[in-house]
Parts: C-alpha cells; structure tokens; sequence
C-alpha cells in the first residue's frame, strides 16, 4: 500500500544538476532531486541507467563533474575526509552486491562499525545492540556464520544489519530485493517499511522490482536519458499516460 | 601478454611510487590499527615459516655438499664452514626468503584485496568512514616489511645448522668448532648489509602485492591477474634490489 506524501517535512538530502560521465559515456546529465525527512524516495531507471552511479556519488565513492549534493546542508564534493567520514556514519548504504566481509564472520562484520565509531560502547552494549539488529532482520542464529555459508536471502539481510547498526539517518538502498524470489522479496520490503516507522529514517531506493517499489514507496522519481524525469506517487505515475513513465510499470 | 611499451612501464613505475608515498603519509597518523597489523604479521609469519625454515635448510644442506670438493682439491676443507656461511648469511638465504615470500605472501595480498576490490569490500569499507588504505594496505605493508627480515633471520639459523650437518656427513666437525669457524668468517660487516636489505625485499612484497590488489579491475578475473603479477612483480623486485644492494656495499667497501 502507498502511504500519503509527506512533502511539508524538512528536506535531508538535495542534489541540484549533478553532471557524472565516463569518456564518452555520459550518465547522469543534470540530475536534481530531494528527499524529505522520513520519506522512502524510489528511483526507477533502466540497468545501466546511473542509478548505483547516482547513489555512489552521494556517499562520495565517486567525484560528480558538476553539480552540487548537499546532505544535512552540508556539500558532499567539497568536503575533507574528516567531515565526510563523518556524515558518512550519519548515512547507511546497502549495496547491490551486499559487499559484507569475506574474511569475517557475521559478529564481526557487525561489529567492525561499531568498534570504529562508537568506540565509548562496553562489550555488553555491542552485544544487545548485535542481537537488536539481528532480530530486526530474523537472522539472530547466524552470529558466528561465515558469510560463505549464508543463503543469497540471508546475505542480504545481513547486510542491512550492517547498514542498520550505526543507526543512520539516512539509508540508501542499492536493489535490495532484486535476485530474491518473490516472498523474500515482499518480507525485506516489509523489513524497510519498518525500519523506516520505526527509526524515522528517510531513504532512497533503488529498484526494478515493482512490487517493492509498491510497498515502500512515498514518492518515486524515474531517471530517464540521465535526468530526471518524471516524479510523483505510486498512483499518479502508475496512471500516467506518458510511454516514458509507463513503460516501468507495465 | 606481451610485453608491456615502456610508456605503461614508466606509468605503472609512477603510480607505484606514488602508492608507496601514500603508505609513508598515512602510517604516521592516527588512527592506528594495531590489532589487523598483528593479525598480519602472525598471518605471513605463520604462513611461510614452514615452507622458509624447510627451504633454508635444505640450502645449506646442499651447498656444504657440494662445495666440498672444491675446497678438498685445494687443500682448503677446514674453509669449507667458513665459506659456505658467508655465501649462505649474505646472499642466497635472504634471496630464497624473500622470493619464497613473494610467493606466498605477495600472491595472497594481491589476491585478497583484489577479490574485496572486486567485491567492493574495499568500498563498504570506506563508506562506514573507515580509511581502507589504512586498515588493509598499511597494516600489511608493515606486516611484511617487519616479519620478513625476523624469518630471514631464522633461516640464517636453520641453514646454518643444515650446513653443519653437511659438513659432518665426510668428516667430523664439532658443533663448537663448526660456530668458530662461522663466527670467524661471518663479520657483522656481512651481516648488518644482508640484514637490512631483507628490510626492503619486505616492503617490495607488501608494496607490489597491495597495489596490484587495491587496484584490481575487471571482476575476479583481473583478481588472478593481480595476484599473479603481484609475484612475478616483486620477484623481479627482489632482484632488482639485490643488485643495488651489492652496489652499494662494493662503493662502501664491504666487499
Ligand atoms: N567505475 C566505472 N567506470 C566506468 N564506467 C562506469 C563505472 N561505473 C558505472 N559506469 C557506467 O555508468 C553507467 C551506469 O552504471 P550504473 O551501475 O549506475 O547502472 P545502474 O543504473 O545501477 O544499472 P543496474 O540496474 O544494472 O544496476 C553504465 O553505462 C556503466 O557502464
Ligand atoms: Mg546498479
């Protein structure tokens, strides 16, 4: 189900004119967009779109050609390393890949966070808040698995555990269900919408899987030739008679 | 693969020495990260002391034997400790460690970081605000540059008890006599060279192995490219540097 637009709220992250090529492969051509506190942003594109592009730049994994990306009103581009690791604490980041540590078991994958920014914390307090994200995502038995032994689902769970376990303000999610068969799929969107109730964080989302997109949208944005080109409600895109914007929801 | 025009040679040189810059900026500043640093010099040392103290044995082993009866032609056997050790303590046990590392160590490394590269590890890293060059690249380039010298000193030890054993197979040599011939011949002007070249065969390892893993491309094919040109890198390496190591202790006179 769509939930009403929150549009009044402050806005958390805004990009304006965001330029971004590779030679001659220009992928993002003036990109702009906003997210509201609280809200789940949706961005619809082709593979191969820009979209990973487009989040890896907000979390500064890469440098933008042009064009400003202001987190907490502060400009992403133009920040020293300091500053940015230390927004970047503030936003979670589930890639496509899931990227969790090989060499690691679940615990210390968790764990390689926390002992890095909340260094103040006592054993007992990682633990508990170990056991909190991890019955958040109903993995709490995987502790001292290998991520080697874990199903694909399972990785991915994890692997928000991990995005969820400083807390972040902000969560950008690189296809979270995509490859997941479809009950998996509806559970992690489900999971999101809940994170997102329960933390009141705001979050993009990157998918192509439509029926995530129906349960955790409040707004969605569809990023055509590098712009953006269409934004607006589940509803009203759905419906709309552009073949542009229809062609995702066919 | 053919080889390499001498523009891509001069630009990989650049980008290597730029890389080595980089560890030598960021090993002075906080945050230090001791535990991964111990993590990996247990990790190389545990991995190759094995195969190091087998190899260094059976070196000295060789040599002794086969050294003999040249010296036995020139009436000179009571030189044969003496000489064996000299060869073995400057030259040919450091030379064996060091490519035995670059087998090991250097080919793990590249593949390690290579496959966290590909895997975009490395980058989760860096987006938890968490400095990989740091915690991956510096810890190991240490890790190496400081265990490989304390194994080359190890074999040292173990092939020279692999050449007393030689030398006892045709004649007897005490275990006392064996040593004073040893510590006749073996100045610490041999030594102390030998020593601190081991030094740089361990940063050549970590080096070449962390920058040909840090910056693998191409999925995890390029992940078998960077580990194997991370050996055959730092082995060209080792010898490179032996060379000028041997220039520099023939200009000082130590010869
Ligand atoms: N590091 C890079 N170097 C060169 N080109 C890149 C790089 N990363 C992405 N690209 C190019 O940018 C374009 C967009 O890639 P991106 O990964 O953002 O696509 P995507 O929209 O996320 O697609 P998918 O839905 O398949 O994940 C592609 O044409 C890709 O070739
Ligand atoms: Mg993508």
């Amino acid at each position: 189900m769509p939930n009403a637009t929150p549009d009044t709220r402050q806005t958390v992250l805004e990009i304006s004119d965001l330029w971004k090529s590779f030679d001659s492969n220009h992928v993002l051509r003036g990109v702009g967009l906003q997210l509201h506190q609280g809200e789940n942003l949706v961005v619809l594109g082709k593979s191969g779109s820009g979209k990973s592009v487009l989040i890896k730049l907000i979390i500064g994994l890469m440098e933008p050609d042009k064009g400003e990306i202001k987190v907490f009103g502060k400009n992403i581009p133009q920040l020293k390393q300091a500053e940015l690791d230390e927004i970047r604490t503030r936003i979670g980041f589930l890639f496509q890949s899931n990227a969790l540590y090989d060499s690691m078991t679940v615990r210390e994958n968790l764990e390689f966070p926390l002992r890095r920014h909340r260094k103040k914390l006592t054993q007992v307090e990682v633990d508990s808040l170990i056991e909190e994200v991890l019955s958040n995502v109903g993995l709490a038995h995987t502790k001292d698995m290998m991520p080697s032994e874990l199903s694909g689902g399972m990785k991915k769970r994890i692997a928000l555990a991990r995005t969820l376990i400083l807390k972040p303000e902000i969560i950008l999610y690189d296809e979270p269900t995509t490859g997941l068969d479809p009950v998996t799929s509806r559970e992690i969107s489900n999971l999101m919408l809940d994170i997102q109730k329960k933390y009141n964080t705001s979050s993009i989302i990157i998918a192509h899987d439509m029926s995530c997109v129906r349960i955790t949208a409040n707004r969605i944005i569809t990023l055509v030739d590098g712009t953006c080109y269409a934004v607006g409600t589940w509803d009203e895109l759905s419906h709309s008679s552009d073949p542009k914007v229809k062609q995702f929801f066919e | 693969m053919a080889l390499p025009g001498w523009k891509k040679v001069v630009a990989e040189t650049g980008a290597m020495s730029a890389f080595a810059g980089r560890f030598f900026a960021e090993f002075w500043r906080p945050r230090y990260e001791f535990r991964e640093f111990f993590r990996q010099c247990f990790y190389v040392g545990y991995q190759t002391l094995g195969l190091v103290a087998m190899t260094a044995f059976i070196i000295g082993l060789v040599i002794t034997i086969q050294s003999r009866p040249t010296l036995v032609r020139f009436g000179a056997e009571a030189w044969l400790p003496g000489m064996v050790s000299v060869s073995l303590v400057r030259e040919i046990v450091p030379v064996i460690t060091a490519l035995i590392c670059a087998g090991k160590i250097g080919s793990s490394i590249g593949a390690e970081l290579g496959s966290m590269r590909v895997t975009e590890q490395i980058d989760a890293m860096e987006v938890s605000g968490t400095n990989p060059f740091k915690f991956l690249v510096v810890t190991r380039m240490l890790a190496t540059t400081l265990t490989i010298p304390i194994l080359a000193m190890i074999a040292d030890g173990v092939s020279l008890y692999g050449s007393y054993l030689g030398c006892n197979l045709h004649a007897t040599v005490s275990w006392d006599l064996f040593w004073y011939h040893v510590f006749n011949s073996v100045w610490f002007t041999d030594f102390a060279p030998a020593f601190i070249k081991t030094y740089f065969f361990g940063f050549a390892i970590g080096l070449v192995g962390c920058y040909k893993g840090y910056f693998t491309t191409h999925g995890t094919e390029g992940v078998g490219r960077s580990a194997n040109s991370a050996v055959v890198l730092s082995s060209l390496l080792i010898f490179i540097i032996d060379l000028i190591a041997v220039q520099i202790t023939d200009l000082m006179g130590l010869n």
